[in-house]
């Protein structure tokens, strides 16, 4: 179950799990900084952690906390806006 | 998934979805901002400060089975999302000795991959097959 994060004036924050941006190494000059992982059909889904919404609660999600069932991750462009 | 913090998607489903919704969005509405996880999906536009509409099918092991994705302005088509999801689960119980032809939905014939059908699916599947 994904864990509740109280409500604060901090905005909280998730990303990608494995990758910490201080330790990353700098850009060889000239080489335009692409993300890392190549999304492919068969290929694992980056993991990643993000706070949310869910049920009246602000709780921390983990990608990975949801093997052995099928998930839907849908991105949108923004609440309230329309579509 | 979007750039909203989770006080701006607490305010859409307690004031908007859950008018039209019964209860409100059942499931976890999850913030990213900065685009961070779009950006390792592909899906976040760095000019435009959000993400595009987005969707992956991700099986019981971490596998991307599937995915689409549009621009902002049209939106998705959830039966068909279900019809995917059906069709990966029936081939992942057939451990892979089954295929789903084009424009099949639960209820409708599968194809068993093998010698024997190469060169014969004509046989047993039609055109008309593929449409509603």
């Amino acid at each position: 179950m994904p864990e509740e994060i109280k409500a604060g004036c901090a905005r909280p924050t998730g990303g990608p799990v494995g990758e910490s941006p201080a330790a990353a190494p700098p850009a060889q000059e000239g080489e335009r900084k692409e993300a890392k992982v190549m999304i492919k059909v068969g290929g694992k889904a980056p993991d990643f952690t993000a706070p949310a919404y869910m049920k009246g609660k602000f709780v921390q999600t983990k990608l990975s906390d949801n093997l052995g069932k099928w998930v839907v991750l849908c991105f949108y462009p923004g609440d309230f806006t329309f579509v | 998934m979007s750039v909203d913090s989770v006080f701006v998607h607490k305010m859409w489903n307690d004031h908007e979805l859950s008018k039209m919704v019964k209860g409100g969005v059942p499931f976890a509405m999850l913030s990213d901002g900065g685009g961070r996880v779009g950006s390792v999906y592909g899906v976040y536009d760095p000019d435009a400060g959000v993400e595009m509409r987005g969707r992956f099918l991700i099986d019981p092991d971490g596998v991307i089975q599937g995915y689409e994705v549009l621009t902002p302005p049209v939106g998705r088509n959830v039966s068909e999302t279900l019809r995917q999801i059906q069709a990966f689960q029936l081939v992942r119980n057939s451990k892979g000795t089954e295929a789903t032809p084009s424009g099949w939905k639960p209820g409708k014939m599968t194809l068993k991959p093998g010698p024997d059908l190469v060169g014969k699916v004509w046989e047993v599947w039609k055109t008309t097959m593929a449409f509603d």
